[in-house]
């Protein structure tokens, strides 16, 4: 054996033990949802059952939870692209010195550990009278999924040609069209993107929203507090369903990934 | 803010200048100026609000620096943070670059995809995965009894062992995925030029690669330190009661003790501490803002 296939294994080897290492967890922890027993386990393996999915379906609370995700996470989508689409543009156009600053201010959220965005988010608004509820868990949320938002939305904004908005202008387009047909066409794909990762942060999220929830539940909250309070296995059964969820999510992301990359090689073909 | 005016119209320039302001104030340097100045107030009944108790303080602060336990807490915080901080460095950056510069751009693509699915589990269920595995009649050591390493059952859940293990598990990708970045920004000409002018692999990597991948090994590093000092939820779930967090310190506050002016200043030592961490990141690996934030 030489020394270059000694290589090619070691890294083959390497990979793969890491691919195990970030997947099995999540395979015991998933599998422990089908097996019989009081205490959530895979071993030792008494059969399987689907009484931990009833008992999952029967629970109002977890629905209740899930209703007040999706709600979160839609209204932080719904607020967080437009301001971080908006703070990506304004970047783009201030001088340099200003455009530093601004900078560090819309990234230091994503610096900022949760639980100080949501105890601060908390009592700036408890000043006003709002009291803690899931629209603070909106707000404190925004904070620091719009600057993720931004980011992308500014990277994007690299490869566009300002000549074209120039054109635009001088052809004797409005500023609204200058936006609605030249910008914001070249954007899209980072917008998608920037809502997507907007509502799977605001899914995922735990810190902030512990601080600024109040009484309700989100998923994450109710899952937190499950696991706390006496552990059954109805919460394996849960997050199988959820790894489920994901899977199909990141299968249908990639396929329709891989559709845009081909349609676009073809039309650069196409050009040629 | 003149070129945003004479490309988009004064009114459309006025509305994302405002939706900016909004955030940029209301939701994230007003507010922190909030906790600052309650950090300096104290915790006072309703009718006492604006008498002659109502005063600006350092309280709240000698309470914590009064407190042996709670300062053990937070030096114990930022020693395991940087412990998992140099984990997960030491694991990644191999794979970062063996999926930038070694595999088949085809085999990285899939190998990501895989990556997806415990990148978008969320990290409570993640501790929660560990949580399962190593409890005492968990799969771990029915494993090791079953092939005879050990005789009976190990307590694994005690100390910092556990939330160590939750840590590094829960937040590798943060590490990874930038430096993989920023290896995979490298022009591969460099390293076979270094490899035919003799460099060997350790001084390739040493000379080339690593100063090429600062700026994405300090992301990595900012983040998940960030993320380990101020983790709830994977000190909630695999702590004991010999290894506590400093969120769980706050959580006291906020929750059990109700004192939100000594929570506030006990979230903003925090806040430091993150400051702080950044600043030297930034000055030891000598990088900008711009590059950690991508």
């Amino acid at each position: 054996m030489n020394s270059q296939t000694f290589a090619k294994i070691t890294v083959r080897v390497y990979l793969g033990l890491f691919i195990v290492y970030m997947l099995l967890p999540l395979a015991i922890m998933g599998g422990a949802g089908l097996n019989n027993t009081r205490f959530p386990s895979v071993y030792p393996w008494v059969g399987i059952t689907d009484r931990w999915f009833i008992d999952l379906w029967n629970d109002q609370r977890m629905w209740g939870s899930i209703r007040n995700t999706t709600w979160v996470a839609l209204a932080v989508v719904m607020i967080s692209v437009p301001i971080g689409t908006a703070a990506a543009i304004l970047l783009n156009s201030v001088k340099p010195k200003l455009r530093s600053v601004l900078y560090g201010f819309m990234v230091a959220p994503i610096l900022t550990p949760g639980a100080v965005i949501g105890i601060s988010t908390l009592l700036f608004w408890n000043s006003f009278g709002v009291s803690a509820g899931l629209y603070l868990s909106v707000l404190g949320q925004v904070s620091f999924v719009a600057a993720y938002v931004m980011l992308m939305v500014l990277a994007r904004l690299q490869s566009f040609d300002p000549a074209l908005e120039e054109a635009a202008l001088d052809l004797g387009a409005t500023h609204g069209q200058v936006i609605r047909r030249i910008l914001v066409p070249h954007l899209y794909p980072a917008i998608i993107a920037g809502a997507v990762i907007a509502f799977f942060q605001s899914v995922e999220n735990f810190n902030v929203t512990l601080f600024t929830r109040g009484n309700s539940d989100t998923l994450t909250v109710y899952v937190g507090s499950k696991i706390r309070s006496g552990i059954t296995p109805t919460i394996n059964a849960l997050a199988l369903l959820l790894i489920i969820v994901t899977v199909i999510c990141a299968v249908i992301y990639e396929v329709l990934r891989r559709r845009a990359e081909k349609r676009a090689a073809a039309l650069v073909a196409a050009e040629d | 803010m003149q070129e945003l005016i004479r490309r988009y119209g004064i009114s459309l320039s006025v509305i994302m200048a405002a939706m900016t302001a909004f955030w940029l104030l209301a939701l994230v340097v007003i507010p922190n100026l909030v906790l600052f100045k309650f950090s300096f107030r104290l915790y006072l009944p309703v009718d006492q609000l604006g008498g002659p108790n109502d005063v600006y303080t350092l309280k709240n602060y000698i309470t914590f620096f009064d407190s042996p336990i709670h300062i053990n807490v937070f030096f114990a915080t930022i020693m395991y943070s940087s412990i998992v901080t140099i984990i997960c460095l030491i694991v990644t950056y191999p794979i970062a670059y063996m999926l930038a510069k070694v595999l088949k751009p085809t085999d990285t693509a899939t190998f990501f995809l895989v990556l997806l699915i415990p990148l978008w589990v969320s990290e409570i269920l993640r501790s929660f995965a560990w949580f399962i595995i190593l409890s005492a009649q968990g799969p771990l050591n029915a494993f090791l009894v079953g092939i005879g390493l050990i005789e009976k059952p190990i307590r694994w859940i005690t100390g910092f062992q556990a939330v160590v293990v939750g840590l590094v598990y829960a937040y590798i990708l943060f590490m990874l995925l930038p430096i993989y970045n920023a290896i995979q920004a490298l022009d591969t000409n460099q390293i076979e030029a270094s490899q035919d002018l003799g460099a060997s692999t350790w001084r390739t990597h040493w000379r080339v690669v690593i100063p090429h991948s600062k700026p994405g090994i300090a992301s990595g590093c900012v983040m998940v330190f960030m993320l380990c000092a101020g983790s709830v939820v994977v000190p909630s779930t695999l702590a004991s009661t010999n290894s506590r967090w400093f969120t769980e310190i706050i959580q006291q506050w906020m929750f059990e003790g109700l004192d939100w002016n000594v929570g506030s200043a006990y979230a903003f030592l925090l806040l430091v501490l993150c400051i702080v961490f950044v600043s030297l990141v930034m000055r030891v690996l000598n990088v900008r803002l711009v590059d950690i934030a991508k």
